[in-house]
């Protein structure tokens, strides 16, 4: 797989929309169908490519939210009010309409299974989707690698995976994955836990005591990974172990 | 200049169109203040005139990336040296 996933000549493949979940009001998740996809590694993302009938090209680059399976690639897309392309993949792109995907793309925000070390993945926003694709392969691999995600998101309108992060949190059945959600401005109804944004005290609580063995895979807005990645380094993580992943306002939209 | 900006890991598929492996998951050396560090932790600014990768340390330029109809031009001088990790 990794050899496929990273080296070699990058092509455009055109995909089709297989299929669409609604995540949130402004959040969703296209199933494409890519002929010839190679294979990925959970945490790698593509560029996809949208050409208007005048000519005009636009790309964009969005993480891979699912695990390795055959030629299907899911990604999650959230609309931006003032973006080009995320209105379009979310409101006009439907079943069967075809999408120019090249990839996969980036090796170093990618968790390979075979590592052994616990992980923690910390995402912000829809900073949560590589993050996604690597609980996700884990899952899928049969992985006994401890995980542990925590998710900030604003609200529980604002919240990706619901149901999937729920099954996880309520299973348990696996001690070695575990799903933490920290609401930022509102929590759910009859919510007993703190809600506000992660400082360091609260980062410490959630993270435990593994966290200074672990791998730490930190996606999300700059300002949070910024924040979270220093407050990692205070805990006493070295560099080496955390790697990170940021957009801004100027991509992704 | 804006303020905001994205990550090298955003730089990998722009350098996929010249390069046959991940070139953001390399260390490299700043010309500028010797430190080092893998080009996916740099600062991306772009997409016009071109993508331009700045040091995390000291924000000099790294790399430049300008992509013209027919063209590629890359210029490293902001690097060193660039360190790939072994592939399996």
């Amino acid at each position: 797989m990794a050899g496929t996933a990273l080296s070699g000549r990058l092509n455009w493949l055109v995909s089709h929309l297989a299929g669409i979940r609604q995540e949130t009001a402004t959040a969703r998740t296209l199933i494409l169908d890519v002929p010839g996809w190679p294979g990925h590694l959970p945490g790698q993302h593509v560029d996809v490519r949208l050409t208007a009938e005048d000519g005009y090209s636009t790309e964009r680059s969005y993480s891979i939210a699912s695990a390795p399976d055959g030629t299907r690639l899911e990604l999650t897309v959230q609309r931006l009010a003032d973006g080009e392309v995320s209105p379009y993949l979310t409101e006009v792109f439907d079943l069967g309409y075809p999408l120019e995907v090249r990839g996969p793309i980036g090796g170093y925000f990618a968790w390979r299974p075979a590592l052994a070390p616990p992980v923690l993945l910390i995402g912000g926003g829809s900073g949560v989707v590589p993050l996604m694709a690597m609980l996700r392969t884990r899952i899928a691999t049969a992985s006994t690698a401890p995980m542990r995600l925590i998710y900030s998101t604003r609200s529980p309108d604002t919240l990706l995976y619901a149901e999937e992060l729920r099954r996880i949190a309520i299973a348990g059945q696996d001690a070695g994955l575990t799903a933490e959600i920290v609401y930022t401005r509102s929590a759910p109804p009859g919510w007993t836990g703190r809600v506000g944004r992660l400082d360091a005290a609260w980062l410490r609580t959630l993270t435990g005591a593994r966290a200074a063995s672990s791998r730490c895979y930190i996606c999300g807005p700059t300002g949070f990974v910024e924040n979270v990645a220093d407050l990692l380094t205070s805990q006493g993580l070295a560099d080496w172990q955390i790697r990170t992943e940021r957009f801004g306002p100027g991509g992704g939209s | 200049m804006s303020d905001t900006w994205m990550d090298g890991n955003s730089m990998a598929g722009p350098l996929r169109e010249v390069f046959s492996v991940d070139v953001t998951e390399a260390v490299g050396r700043c010309a500028s203040c010797k430190s080092t560090g893998p080009l996916a932790e740099g600062r991306v600014f772009g997409p016009a005139p071109g993508l331009v990768l700045r040091c995390p340390a000291c924000d000099q330029p790294l790399l430049r990336l300008a992509r013209t109809p027919g063209r590629t031009r890359l210029d490293l001088r902001g690097l060193e040296y660039l360190e790939f990790p072994w592939s399996d």
